[in-house]
């Protein structure tokens, strides 16, 4: 008997751990102006000419500002620090009349001398800066910088030449060259204005690299101190735990409505869920496919959607025969049945692609040549090209990954071997995980045909096109001087109307030409908890928070 | 006593040469580098030979282990990849989280392990000890992603008793002078914060506690089950001793030995950092900290970070040993 009640002692124990934990229930619930949001990382540095990844862009936007913007949920460019802008030279000469009266969070004035100030920090950066993890954005946009140094292999000469102050709210951009695309590109938060009176006072350019050649900031500015005109300040940030930004009291536009923005790490897709779920947050990106109906069915919460602004390709490598003979990359086309695998595998949330740019940006072209899935004329091609049934191809597919643009890559490599299987092909599976083996693969020029696919960083078509193919490059294996020059073309001239026929001839010529065949444009999801309003989903992955507000 | 400490430390060292030579090889054995992991579909041929040339990832692998051994040797253990910090100060910021978890967890696995192991082989062959050999095979058995999933379900969605995920709730500010929270929040006086640091350890601790809870329960009924049929029990018994007093003094004591070496493996295994559980609970500790490096090839973190957690592992072994001598006086440490 009284051993017997020892051993209810061990469960009474339990029983009142349960029972005390129950007592303490808790209250998820936050201030009706404070938002907490579900990031999937911590940001690298609230620098943005310092970063590339999407979780710092996330953060930056709401700290900083640029001189243009994108108009809520599209790629359009529209005014912000500047107010208006005009190109002369034919284009090599961007002079921007900037806003008046506009104050970084530190009191100091934004003004002509600050743009310049910051074109000149990008442009002047040496050493372990000009490392392409550090300013790719810099290097993808206006190339090289000042000093060349022919061991940090970053491009020599740039597209940017100089920044004149023409006076307090006025500022001029000369170009080397030509170049329309980098005025889109200024709405990213790489390019974004921070007070140079900040950067200096917190060492913004200290830094020290260490024996393995990482560069390891000193000054404290892109962790504690970062300073703009945006929305909200920097309160804290521990790292992993969580981020918190306030609402910026001097902000020259309209307030922000959320009095404290919050930002908490949780890498785990199922986890962020669960957070949601429970209230511990009260947004995030990111939604998992499989979690769409969990999202949907829940009264608590509600889903919205990106407008598409990405691609999914199967793309041919022309350097591995027999995909040098455009039969056969025609026969490929034609071989895949794209309709059924967009129908299949995107719970409704994709369109097929007919062009590698989305059709909401401008340059689409309304009349380019199609390929509806016909397996007959793929083995009517592929012996019109002379070879014999089944013709073999290798096929690469990524594991371990969810891209908005294929959420499951196997499911797709399956709907697509089989349809390739009926049009005469014999397909040879080759899967590896995503990064940085396939990637590494694939950009190297091992695979033959692949998938893989691009997400747009802002609102200008050669962050498409010309991305994949106004230059050579190994994985794509072709060496086209009427596709080079004409997205070269399309990239520098500064008239719009004139880029917007540019861009749709080379549509044309590249769906002919086919260096592969892009299958789905997607919208993906984010999840709110169903009180908070005004949040306006960008093409591109990060907007401002300064719309929104909590019922 | 002391020339089997220095001994044990001694040895420390060829271990942990090997250790990192194996590191340094496996981890360059991995197809990719950094700068594919560090810009994905972005990065270009010229991009990843400028970084690889950068971290001196172009150079032959012996140059680029003796630096790095150069380097270790005094203590610098290099710069993240990704964040830009020390990896130094990352373990700083990291590992308080991680041995907070490690205690909840040991606490949460001993507290209830151990009496259930005992109470088992006291009712050998009993409901109890049916019950209990199958709650331990549970805990076994079940993958800990997947126990953490479904109690985050019951008690944080379904019962909103408890969160989900992270250290403690955003909206609560204290200072972090130690980065151990519960002792922060005792710091700060703050009852709130430390109530909300221990609720946010609860679900944690339980999910990585399963699988010691079941190996300590059935370490500790075997261990009973052998020391009661001995001798000297019998002996005790015989000359009149109240059965607590030999269940405690005697039973229990000696049973204690194989169960503090099971204790402490499981104490190191712990503290060199949850993986999974980390990982779905948000919780910043080391084994986030280091999935998340295996995945960016971040090579000074893995490296700092796998030859810390070694470290870590052989001194808490080391603790194990020593205790053997308090646990059971016949056991002499260093002894001829």
């Amino acid at each position: 008997m009284r051993k017997l009640s020892r051993a209810s002692i061990v469960l009474g124990l339990l029983a009142l751990v349960v029972v005390a934990v129950a007592y303490g229930a808790r209250s998820h619930k936050s201030a009706s102006d404070t938002l907490v949001f579900g990031s999937s990382a911590d940001p690298v540095a609230l620098d943005g000419a310092l970063i590339s990844d999407g979780e710092s862009g996330r953060v930056i936007i709401q700290i900083y500002e640029g001189l243009v913007a994108l108009k809520p949920g599209t790629t359009n460019v529209v005014p912000s620090l500047a107010t208006s802008w005009k190109a002369s030279a034919g284009g090599k000469s961007w002079t921007f009349s900037l806003r008046k009266g506009v104050k970084f969070s530190d009191g100091t004035p934004f003004n002509a001398s600050a743009v310049c100030a910051n074109f000149n920090r990008w442009y002047n950066f040496t050493g372990s800066f000009q490392n392409p993890s550090a300013t790719y954005y810099w290097q993808t946009v206006f190339g090289g910088f000042k000093t060349y140094d022919p061991k940090s292999g970053a491009p020599k000469g740039s597209l940017f030449k100089s920044c004149k102050v023409v006076n307090a709210s006025t500022a001029t951009i000369n170009l080397t060259s030509a170049s329309a695309s980098f005025l889109g590109a200024l709405s990213l938060p790489s390019f974004f204005m921070e007070s140079p009176t900040a950067m200096a006072k917190y060492g913004a350019n200290q830094g020290s690299v260490d024996a393995d050649g990482v560069f390891h900031p000193t000054g404290t500015y892109a962790t504690a101190h970062p300073t703009g005109t945006g929305p909200f300040m920097l309160q804290s940030w521990t790292r992993g735990d969580k981020l918190v930004l306030v609402r910026n009291p001097n902000y020259w536009g309209k307030p922000a409505h959320l009095s404290t923005l919050i930002f908490r790490p949780i890498a785990d897709n199922a986890a962020r869920l669960q957070a949601l779920q429970n209230g511990e947050i009260q947004g995030y990106d990111l939604v998992e496919p499989q979690d769409i109906s969990t999202i949907k069915s829940d009264g608590n919460l509600k889903l919205l959607s990106r407008p598409p602004f990405n691609v999914g390709i199967v793309g041919m490598n022309q350097s591995i025969a027999p995909m040098n003979n455009l039969k056969v990359r025609q026969a490929v086309a034609y071989g895949l049945d794209r309709q059924s695998v967009v129908n299949a595998f995107y719970g409704g949330r994709g369109v097929v692609a007919k062009e590698f740019q989305p059709p909401s940006l401008f340059g689409y072209a309304k009349n380019v040549k199609t390929y509806a899935y016909n397996p007959a004329k793929s083995r009517a091609l592929l012996k019109a090209a002379g070879l014999k049934l089944p013709v073999k191809i290798s096929f690469w597919y990524p594991t371990s990954v969810s891209r908005p643009y294929m959420p499951d890559p196997t499911k797709n490599f399956q709907a697509f071997s089989a349809s390739l299987t009926k049009a005469g092909f014999k397909v040879v599976p080759h899967a590896a995980p995503w990064n940085p083996d396939y990637l590494g693969g694939v950009q190297d020029g091992k695979a033959q045909v692949y998938l893989y696919g691009w997400t747009g960083d802002f609102g200008d078509p050669d962050d498409f096109d010309g991305v994949f193919f106004r230059t050579p490059q190994n994985q794509w294996g072709f060496h086209n001087k009427a596709i080079f020059s004409i997205l070269t073309k399309a990239r520098d001239e500064p008239t719009l109307s004139k880029r917007i026929a540019l861009y749709q001839q080379a549509n044309r010529m590249l769906m002919d030409f086919l260096p592969g065949v892009p299958y789905v444009h997607t919208s993906p999801a984010l999840a709110f908890t169903k009180n908070v309003t005004g949040y306006v989903p960008s093409p591109v992955d990060i907007q401002l928070f300064s719309s929104v507000s909590v019922g | 006593m002391l020339r089997f400490v220095v001994r044990r430390l001694l040895l420390l060292v060829p271990i942990l040469l090997g250790l990192s030579i194996l590191v340094f090889v496996w981890i360059r054995a991995l197809p990719g580098s950094p700068a594919q992991a560090l810009l994905g579909e972005r990065a270009t041929p010229q991009t990843i030979h400028q970084i690889n040339h950068q971290y001196g990832l172009d150079k032959p692998i012996y140059v680029q282990y003796w630096r790095y051994l150069k380097e270790t040797s005094q203590l610098k253990l290099g710069t993240s990849i990704t964040t830009r910090q020390p990896v130094l100060t990352e373990i700083g910021q990291r590992f308080p989280a991680t041995v907070e978890l490690s205690i909840a967890a040991a606490l949460f696995s001993i507290l209830i392990g151990i009496p259930l192991g005992f109470f088992a082989a006291k009712r050998h062959r009993t409901v109890f000890d049916h019950v209990s050999l199958g709650i331990s095979l549970f805990g076994i058995s079940i993958p800990i992603f997947f126990l953490a999933l479904i109690l985050k379900y019951v008690f944080a969605v379904r019962l909103g008793w408890l969160p989900t995920v992270g250290q403690i709730s955003v909206l609560i500010n204290i200072p972090h002078p130690t980065n151990f929270y519960i002792l922060d929040a005792l710091l700060a006086g703050n009852m709130g914060a430390l109530w909300d640091v221990v609720q946010h350890l609860i679900l944690p601790a339980v999910a990585l506690g399963s699988i010691p809870l079941a190996v300590i329960t059935r370490i500790t009924r075997a261990a009973v089950l052998d020391v009661q049929n001995e001798d000297y029990i019998r002996t005790a018994r015989a000359k009149g001793l109240a059965p607590r007093i030999v269940d405690l003094r005697h039973v229990l004591r000696n049973a204690l030995l194989p169960v503090s070496t099971i204790v402490g493996l499981q104490v190191g295994l712990l503290l060199s950092g949850a993986i999974l559980t980390e990982t779905v609970f948000a919780y910043p500790g080391i084994g986030s900290w280091l999935r998340q490096a295996i995945s960016d090839r971040n090579y000074p973190v893995i490296q700092g970070g796998i030859l810390f957690v070694a470290i870590i592992v052989v001194f808490v072994n080391l603790l194990v040993d020593i205790s053997y001598g308090l646990i059971n006086p016949r056991i002499r440490l260093g002894g001829k």
